[in-house]
């Protein structure tokens, strides 16, 4: 069996469960798999933006947090969903897109920088702006669509809503990365200068890659406010930054499939791992540790490396962390 | 008048401290391109072992910080750079980046779980008292924190530029083929500079730990902002990094006195971003060049 199919047959397998599943669930696990389904979409952005284009940014939370926040403001006076959903994707393209500025000056560990402080900005804009955000006493209430008569108040049911906003920014995703501008954006990532000289307008598509990103952030904070229903500040700094960033590389950054294995290993392992309380998160910073020494290109490029070791032959995509000197 | 006094003198010890933190990342990233984000988890840690050693140990406070400094300087210093920096370098900088955030989620979580989640007194060293010169009111301990500043700062520039260990350090920073060549033990050198910024840490955590309390959290801003001095001072030298520390330490002062103590935060990202955007060297860095 190729690579390509063995792929297709895992992903087969896990669409499926992700279908099934909720039906053998307590409510608790119903909300766990929406948060799942609901990081792995500000993920997969992630991913468009460092996996793919090769630019890290800090400041994914920000983009959840203003599209959660845009979503909460309006559905709580009473507009629909859909409505959030367009203005916070302008706004988080827009926004985004400026984001994309620092880029064309600086890389790697300081663009990191440049989006940490970013993100901070953005934080201490939720908590202090109390007319519009309500500050540290956060946001209640906000209400969960009824789309085209279908009320998505139950935990299955809103489930499917986030399940299907999944699917379709996962068909965009793969659909961007198979046009050109997916090639542009690799060009990018592996080397800047001859893109450059090979036409590629890596002004436009490094601030495109931000932008994008960017929105994909702004559609998960939409579905994020109505699933947990009440939204503060605290919820998108920087810790949440930071762990976006982790499932990205921990799935595999540069590999489509990456951001959804990254996504269950950061939101459904702690959850099982509840036993361990504390002692989580000091494993699993452990567990980066010891796979950024041995590998940098996550679960997936580890995967790919047994496969590979087993005696097939795959191409597979180029470590997108192999560019050596910063800027 | 007074309160200007007393804003300069209170900004000055912040900015020093600042300073201190920011030296050392540049120091790192000056011999061995490590980024290290957890730099200011770095700074949280060493009061955490001063404790540790009092409440563990029985020690008294002056051994205690003995032991802490020598503890903090194996393993901030050594075991950092051995069993972190060394396997993962050669992957590049995204990896060390994610690595070293690992790192401070590890700390972090860490002192948390092991040693306490609330904020923990830490003793002082000298006296806390106020002095009162021509109607301002200083702080003794911000004095005492800028004279340690002050002659940390200048025994390392005479260790650096004074000395044959110091110069052969610069050596292996300008250009790390040549230096081996000549015969400099390069990688002793750069184990140098992690001794060196583990020292520097310590400092700084024994300085601002009896003023803000030992607390687990404490290395989020901390970090960020000797980060953003070391950018805004000019991130390829020394002195870039006490620029931009001491006047990161004096705007937070006067911005939280007479702007908003809300948005005092704010103010080094603005700086950062207008500096990366108009004058990326830095405000007294040279462009594309190595020293220390």
């Amino acid at each position: 069996m190729t690579r390509a199919r063995t792929a297709r047959v895992i992903a087969a397998a896990v669409v499926v469960a992700a279908i099934v599943a909720p039906f053998t669930l307590k409510p608790y696990g119903i909300y766990l798999l929406s948060l799942w389904a609901v990081m792995t979409i500000a993920a997969i952005g992630l991913n468009l933006t460092l996996g793919y284009a090769g630019q890290i940014s800090l400041a994914q939370a920000s983009f959840v947090g203003i599209g959660a926040y845009t979503a909460a403001i309006l559905t709580t006076q009473g507009w629909p969903l859909a409505a959030a959903f367009v203005l916070a994707m302008a706004l988080c393209f827009a926004i985004g897109w400026l984001l994309g500025y620092p880029a064309l000056r600086v890389q790697h560990h300081y663009l990191a920088f440049v989006t940490l402080s970013f993100a901070t900005l953005v934080f201490l804009v939720l908590r202090n702006e109390e007319w519009l955000t309500k500050g540290v006493y956060g946001i209640s209430g906000i209400p969960r669509p009824t789309v085209l008569g279908w009320s998505t108040q139950g935990p299955v049911d809103f489930y499917f809503f986030c399940l299907g906003v999944l699917a379709l920014v996962s068909a965009a995703t793969w659909w961007i990365i198979r046009s050109p501008w997916g090639r542009a954006f690799m060009a990018l990532r592996e080397n800047p200068i001859r893109a450059s000289s090979l036409g590629v307008d890596t002004r436009r598509y490094t601030l495109m890659a931000f932008a994008i990103g960017s929105v994909l952030g702004g559609i998960s904070g939409v579905l994020y406010a109505p699933l947990v229903q009440f939204i503060e500040p605290n919820a998108f700094a920087l810790g949440l930054s930071f762990n976006l960033l982790l499932m990205v590389i921990v799935g595999g950054s540069g590999y489509f499939y990456g951001p959804f294995l990254g996504a269950v290993v950061s939101v459904l392992l702690p959850e099982w791992l509840r036993f361990s309380e504390g002692l989580y998160l000091i494993l699993y910073a452990v567990f980066v540790m010891i796979l950024m020494a041995y590998f940098p290109s996550g679960l997936l490029g580890l995967a790919e490396g047994l496969i590979k070791r087993a005696g097939k032959p795959a191409p597979g995509p180029a470590l997108p962390t192999r560019d050596g000197d910063a800027s | 008048m007074a309160d200007i006094l007393q804003l300069l003198v209170a900004g000055l010890a912040t900015g020093g401290i600042y300073a201190l933190v920011a030296i050392g990342f540049v120091l790192l990233w000056q011999t061995s391109q490590t980024i290290n984000f957890a730099q200011g988890e770095f700074v949280m840690v060493p009061a955490f072992f001063v404790l540790a050693a009092m409440k563990l140990g029985g020690l008294s406070f002056p051994v205690a910080m003995l032991l802490g400094f020598l503890v903090t300087v194996v393993v901030l210093g050594l075991l950092f750079k051995r069993l972190l920096v060394d396997p993962i370098i050669r992957h590049g900088v995204l990896p060390l980046v994610i690595s070293s955030i690992a790192l401070a989620i590890f700390l972090k979580e860490s002192v948390k779980e092991f040693y306490a989640a609330d904020a923990q007194p830490f003793p002082a060293a000298w006296a806390t008292t106020n002095l009162t010169v021509g109607g301002a009111v200083v702080a003794v301990q911000n004095l005492v924190i800028i004279a340690v500043a002050v002659v940390a700062v200048a025994a390392l520039q005479y260790f650096l530029a004074g000395t044959r260990t110091g110069r052969r350090m610069q050596a292996t920073a300008q250009n790390p083929g040549l230096a081996r060549i000549l015969g400099i033990p390069v990688e002793r050198m750069i184990l140098y500079t992690f001794l060196i910024n583990a020292g520097l840490v310590a400092l700084a955590s024994f300085l601002v730990s009896p003023i803000y309390l030992a607390k687990f959290s404490n290395g989020e801003t901390l970090g960020l902002v000797a980060f953003i001095a070391a950018i805004i001072g000019g991130f390829n030298q020394v002195r870039g990094a006490i620029v931009g520390g001491l006047l990161l330490g004096v705007i937070d002062n006067f911005v939280a006195a007479y702007l908003s103590a809300q948005y005092r935060g704010a103010i080094p990202l603005f700086l950062l971003i207008a500096v990366i955007l108009f004058r990326p060297q830095g405000l007294v860095g040279r462009v594309e060049e190595r020293t220390v």
